[in-house]
C-alpha cells in the first residue's frame, strides 16, 4: 500500500534546543533524546504546552537541550515541582527527567508519592546503577559489589528494583525499555504518553565512562534476544533469538519460570500471555532478573485509575458551585461580626 | 451574622475598666472552647480584647499532671489594650494540677475559682501536692471559690439523656456559665455555637447548654465569698465600624487571598503539618472558592517545591511551616529565589532550636529568614505586629513577591496565630491591586530579561506561544539566559540580584514610630508579635513624661530608607526580644549603632510590667 503521509508540522529536531548537548561523547543519553524527539514528533505536541522537569546528575540536563519550556531543579525534587505545576495547569504535557540516584535515593520520597497520587505525570528514570556527574559512586540501583570511589571494596547493600518499588506503590503505568532500542522506546513513551496518570518508564542507560558495559549482558545485540523479553499485551511472552524460549507458570504454580518450548514437555499452550492489566504478573516480570531470566521490558503493567490533578480539580469545581465565592468583603464579613455605630 | 452592640446598664453590678481572666484545666477539659466562647461573647459586648491560649504539645498529656495542664488567658477591656494582661486577676482551676501551674501568676488578692470535685486525693498527688492545697494555707492569700462542679454539672444535665462521662464533659460549660454570670457576658452566642457545633447530637447540644445555663443560675443564687461581685465592664470606646473577632491565622488566610486576587492570580498553598502552622492549611483549604488549591505534599520539601511549580506554572505558590520545617525547605528557596520566581513562605515561628517548644511562641527564627540560605541569597521579609496585621502583611508579602519576582518570607509566630483580638473589617476595595502582567510578546524575548526599575525578570509562563525557555538552578548569563559559568556573569548576576532586593527599601513606607517622638533618650525597637507589650510599657512611660519611643519594624529585610537616620536621632537603643538577641545584631551590623538587648526565651510573651521596669531602669534617674 501506498498511503501518503502527511506533512508533520513538528519535525523531531524541532524538539531539539539550540544548546550545545554536553554529555560525555558515546553517553547513552544521546539516544535516549534522539527517541524522545522522535516520540513528541510523532505525538505532534505543541512545543509550548510541553514542559520537562528534571533534578540534578548527567541527565537533568535533559530540558535545556529541549526546545520546549523546562525548569532544572534541584536534586530528587523534579517530581514535586512537577506536581505543583501539574495541579496549577492540567492543561500542560509534562515530563520528568530523573536518574537512578536523583528518583531512588535523594527523591525516594517525591517519586513514590508522585506515582501513589497518580499525578499525571510522564517519568523517566534514567537507571545507569551509578552516580556520573559526582564521579562514579555507586548508587541504589548499583549491583552487590559494585566497586567506585566511595565502595573501593565493593557495595555491601542490595539494590532495588525501580520497577518493583513503583508497582508496591500502586503504579498504574510501569514500563522498561534502554537507551540503543531505538524500535522499542517511542512505542513505551507513546504509550505512557497516553496513560493518563503517573507513567513511569525506566529507560536502562550505559554511562560510558563509569559503568560502560553493565547492561551488555541483556543489551549487547548478541545476546539481547535470549536475555531479554519483550511483552506486549494479549502476546505469549515469548522470547529468544530462535523465538523457542517463553515464560510459563511455575512448578507450585504460584510463580513464572523461562522454558524453553520444546524441552522437558513444555508446549506453547504452556507460555503464558502478557495482560498488562494484571499487578501480580507486571510484579513478577518486573523482578525477573539475569541470568535465571530475561530482563522484561515494554509497559509490564497499565491498568488506569483516576489521575490526581483531575481529581483535585473535580473537587475544587464541586465545591466551588456548592459554595460560589463572593466578593472579597464578602469573604472579610462571613461568620459573627458586629457593628459599632457612630457616637456609640 | 451583624450583632448590634446592646447598651448596658449596670444593674447593681460593680464597674471594671479591664479584666484579665485565666482558664486553666487539663488538655482534654476544654480550657481552649471555653475561653474562645467567652472571647466571642466578650468581643460582641464591644469591649476590647486580647488573649492568650497556651497549651501543650501533647494531644491528651496523662490526666491531672501539670504538663498536661491547658490554659487560657482573655483581657478584656473599657478601653483600648494590646496584650493578654500580665497577671490574671481570676483563675479558674479545673484540678490541682492547673491550681499548682498557675496560682504562682496571681497576685494577692486575686480571685481562684476551684473545681473541688477534682481535688481527690490521688489528684492532689499527681500534680505534685504533698498536702491539699484546699487545706493547706496556700491560698490564704487569695479569694477562693471553691465549687463541686463535677456535681452541679451532673446534676445540671440529669434530663438530658447522656452517658455520666458525656455529662462530666459538660462541666467546662458550666464554669462558662458562672464567668458569663459574673462579667455580665451575653450566653447566646455560645448557645448558637453549641447548637451548630452539636446539630447532629441534640442530647450533646442541650446536656451542654443546661451546664452552661446552671453554671450561670448559680453564680446568681449563690452568696459568693465577699470581695466577689458581679461586674461590668463597660464597652470600649472604639472607631465606628463592622468588626469581628479574628486569630493571626485567620487573617493572614485572608490576606494571602486578597493578596493574591489583588495580583490577579490563583493561590496555590504546598504545606506540610507542622505545629503551630497547620491551622493556616486548614483554614485555605476551607477557601477554596477564593481560587485556592491546597496542597498536602508528602514533606517539607515537596510542599514548597509543589508551590514553586506552581508559580512556574503561573499561579502564586505559597508554602507555610514553622522553624524546622522552613530549615528543610530551604535548598528550594534558593531555587526559586536563583530563577526568581514569586513564592510566599510563611514561617508560624515556635520555640527551638530542633523541636524545641512546638506549642510556645518564640521570635527566634528572624537570622533563619534573612540569612539562613547558602550562597548570598538575600530575600524580603516582613513580619506582622499584631493578630489583625497579619492580613496587611500577607497582602505586603504577596505584592513583593510578584512585583520584584522574589521569595519572600512572612514571619509570623505561635503567638500571632492563636491569638484573637477584635478587627474593625477593613473594606478590601481600598487595597491598590497590583495585577501581575505575564509576558507574551516574543519580540526580543529571554527569561532574564529585567524591569529597569525593579530589576525584576519578566515572567513567562508554560503555555504561552514563542517563548519557551529553560530555567534551572545553574547560573545564568545576564544577557540571553542560558547557562553560564563565567565567572564575570556571576559576580553580576550576584549583585543584580542583590540589588533588586535593596531597591525594595524605596518601594516600602518609610519607618514610622508608633508611640513617642521622632527623637529622644530612648527608642525601644520591636518587630513582630511583642508589638502590643511594648507599645503599652512605652505608652505608660511616655504619660510620665519620660523621652522613649516605640519603633515596630515591620519590614524586617530589606529596612526601610530611613531607619538608619530614625534611629540615630536617640541616644539609646534597646531591643526586646523573645530569643537571645536577633534583631539587635542585625540592627548593629546594618548600622553600626550600640543598640542594646532585652531578651526573655521562655516560650511566653512579655509581659508589659517586665518591658516598662527595663525602659524605666534606662531613662528614670
Amino acid at each position: 500500500m501506498n498511503i501518503e503521509t502527511p506533512v508533520e508540522a513538528l519535525k523531531p529536531n524541532d524538539y531539539a534546543s539550540d544548546q550545545e548537548v554536553r554529555w560525555c561523547p558515546g553517553c547513552g543519553d544521546y539516544a535516549i533524546i534522539k527517541g524522545v524527539h522522535r516520540t513528541l514528533a510523532e505525538l505532534q505536541i505543541p512545543l509550548e504546552k510541553l514542559v520537562f522537569f528534571s533534578g540534578i546528575g548527567c541527565a537533568a540536563r535533559f530540558p535545556y537541550y529541549m526546545a520546549s519550556y523546562g525548569f532544572h531543579t534541584i536534586h530528587g525534587r523534579a517530581p514535586a515541582l512537577a506536581t505543583g505545576a501539574k495541579l496549577a495547569n492540567p492543561d500542560l504535557d509534562i515530563w520528568v527527567v530523573m536518574g537512578d540516584g536523583d528518583a531512588l535515593s535523594i527523591g525516594g520520597n517525591h517519586t513514590m508519592h508522585a506515582i501513589r497520587r497518580n499525578v499525571d505525570l510522564n517519568l523517566l528514570l534514567f537507571n545507569n546503577e551509578i552516580y556520573g556527574l559526582t564521579k562514579g559512586q555507586y548508587s541504589p540501583t548499583s549491583q552487590l559489589g559494585t566497586r567506585s570511589p566511595s565502595t573501593p571494596q565493593g557495595s555491601v547493600d542490595a539494590p532495588l528494583t525501580a520497577l518493583s518499588l513503583a508497582l508496591g506503590a500502586g503504579a498504574r503505568f510501569v514500563a522498561r525499555t534502554f537507551d540503543t532500542n531505538q524500535k522499542q522506546m517511542p512505542g513505551v513513551l507513546k504509550a505512557a504518553h497516553a496513560h493518563k496518570g503517573a507513567s513511569l518508564v525506566e529507560i536502562i542507560q550505559n554511562c560510558i565512562v563509569y559503568n560502560d558495559g553493565a547492561f551488555d549482558g541483556w543489551t549487547n545485540k548478541k545476546v539481547v534476544s535470549d536475555n531479554s523479553i519483550s511483552v506486549e499485551h494479549g502476546k505469549p511472552l515469548i522470547f529468544g533469538a530462535d523465538s523457542n524460549k517463553g515464560l510459563a507458570k511455575s512448578d507450585d504454580g504460584f510463580g513464572i519460570q523461562a522454558v524453553t518450548i520444546g524441552e522437558n514437555g513444555v508446549t506453547e499452550a504452556d507460555i503464558l500471555i502478557h495482560d498488562e492489566t494484571n499487578k501480580i504478573l507486571a510484579m513478577m516480570l518486573a523482578d525477573m532478573k539475569q541470568p535465571e531470566f530475561p530482563v522484561a521490558l515494554g509497559v509490564l503493567y497499565n491498568n488506569p485509575a483516576k489521575a490526581f490533578d483531575e481529581a483535585v480539580h473535580e473537587q475544587l469545581r464541586e465545591v466551588t458551585e456548592a459554595n460560589p465565592a463572593g466578593s472579597l468583603n464578602d469573604m472579610l464579613r462571613k461568620g459573627r461580626t458586629w457593628t459599632v455605630e457612630e457616637g456609640a | 451574622m451583624a450583632t448590634n452592640v446592646a447598651s448596658t446598664e449596670n444593674g447593681g453590678r460593680k464597674a471594671l475598666d479591664s479584666v484579665v481572666i485565666r482558664f486553666a484545666g487539663d488538655s482534654g477539659d476544654g480550657m481552649q472552647l471555653t475561653g474562645t466562647q467567652f472571647t466571642q461573647s466578650t468581643a460582641l459586648m464591644g469591649n476590647d480584647l486580647a488573649t492568650f491560649p497556651d497549651f501543650p504539645a501533647e494531644i491528651r498529656a496523662p490526666a491531672g499532671t501539670t504538663f498536661g495542664v491547658s490554659a487560657f488567658q482573655i483581657n478584656f477591656a473599657s478601653f483600648d489594650i494590646q496584650t493578654p494582661g500580665d497577671d490574671p486577676d481570676v483563675l479558674v482551676a479545673m484540678n490541682p494540677a492547673a491550681l499548682k501551674v498557675h496560682l504562682k501568676d496571681v497576685p494577692k488578692g486575686g480571685t481562684v475559682i476551684l473545681n473541688t470535685d477534682a481535688f481527690s486525693e490521688r489528684n492532689i498527688a499527681r500534680a505534685g501536692y504533698t498536702e491539699n492545697p484546699l487545706e493547706d494555707g496556700s491560698l490564704d492569700n487569695h479569694i477562693v471559690i471553691a465549687i463541686e462542679i463535677n456535681k452541679l454539672t451532673n446534676a445540671a444535665v440529669a434530663d438530658c439523656d447522656v452517658t455520666s462521662k458525656e455529662a462530666t464533659r459538660c462541666k467546662n460549660f458550666w464554669a462558662l456559665g458562672l464567668m458569663c454570670w459574673m462579667y455580665n457576658r451575653d450566653r447566646q452566642p455560645t448557645i448558637d455555637w453549641v447548637n451548630q457545633r452539636f446539630g447532629k447530637l441534640p442530647n450533646i447540644a442541650a446536656a451542654n447548654i443546661a451546664a452552661l445555663n446552671a453554671g450561670h443560675a448559680y453564680a446568681e443564687t449563690v452568696e459568693l465569698p465577699s470581695g466577689v461581685e458581679a461586674y461590668i465592664v463597660p464597652r470600649a470606646k472604639v472607631v465606628p465600624g463592622t468588626y469581628r473577632a479574628i486569630t493571626g491565622t485567620e487573617a493572614a488566610a485572608w490576606g494571602l487571598v486578597a493578596g493574591a486576587k489583588k495580583a490577579g492570580l490563583e493561590l496555590f498553598l504546598g504545606s506540610y503539618p507542622i505545629t503551630p502552622a497547620s491551622a493556616l492549611l486548614h483554614t485555605l483549604t476551607n477557601l477554596k472558592p477564593y481560587g485556592v488549591t491546597t496542597f498536602q505534599a508528602e514533606d517539607e520539601i515537596a510542599a514548597v517545591c509543589s508551590a514553586i511549580g506552581a508559580s512556574y506554572a503561573g499561579k502564586l505558590g505559597l508554602t507555610s511551616s514553622s522553624g524546622p520545617g522552613i530549615a528543610l525547605k530551604t535548598e528550594a528557596i534558593g531555587l526559586a529565589l536563583v530563577t526568581e520566581l514569586p513564592l510566599v513562605i510563611v514561617n508560624v515561628q515556635r520555640g527551638g532550636p530542633s523541636t524545641g517548644l512546638p506549642t510556645k511562641t518564640e521570635q527566634s527564627d528572624l537570622f533563619q529568614a534573612v540569612w539562613g540560605r547558602n550562597a548570598d541569597t538575600p530575600l524580603p521579609v516582613v513580619a506582622s505586629a499584631t493578630p489583625g496585621d497579619c492580613f496587611e502583611t500577607a497582602i505586603e508579602a504577596v505584592r513583593l513577591a510578584v512585583k520584584y519576582m522574589t521569595p519572600v518570607i512572612f514571619l509570623s509566630d505561635g503567638y500571632l496565630a492563636n491569638a484573637a483580638e477584635p478587627w474593625e473589617i477593613p473594606d478590601a476595595d481600598d487595597v491598590e491591586p497590583f495585577p501581575v502582567e505575564f509576558r507574551t510578546d516574543p519580540e526580543g524575548f529571554h527569561p532574564y530579561l529585567r524591569d529597569e526599575k525593579t530589576l525584576a525578570r519578566n515572567w513567562a509562563i508554560p503555555g504561552t506561544p514563542g517563548l519557551m525557555h529553560r530555567l534551572g538552578g545553574i547560573e545564568k548569563d545576564y544577557d540571553s539566559g542560558h547557562i553560564s559559568y563565567d565567572s564575570d556573569n556571576h559576580h553580576r548576576m550576584t549583585k543584580v540580584r542583590a540589588a533588586k532586593i535593596d531597591g525594595i527599601a524605596n518601594d516600602i513606607p518609610a519607618q514610622a514610630v508608633a508611640t513617642g517622638e521622632e527623637s529622644g533618650k530612648l527608642a525601644v525597637v520591636g518587630w513582630g508579635s511583642t508589638f502590643g507589650a511594648i507599645n503599652q510599657a512605652v505608652g505608660r512611660c511616655v504619660k510620665d513624661g519620660l523621652s522613649v519611643s516605640h519603633i515596630h519594624i515591620r519590614h524586617v529585610w530589606p529596612f526601610p530608607a530611613n531607619l538608619e537616620e530614625l534611629l540615630s536621632k536617640f541616644d539609646r537603643i534597646i531591643v526586646p526580644e523573645m530569643n537571645n538577641g536577633q534583631m539587635v545584631n542585625v540592627l548593629r551590623a546594618k548600622f553600626l549603632v550600640d543598640a542594646e538587648s532585652i531578651t526573655q526565651i521562655t516560650g511566653q510573651p512579655f509581659k508589659v510590667s517586665t518591658l516598662e521596669r527595663e525602659i524605666r531602669s534606662r531613662v528614670e534617674g
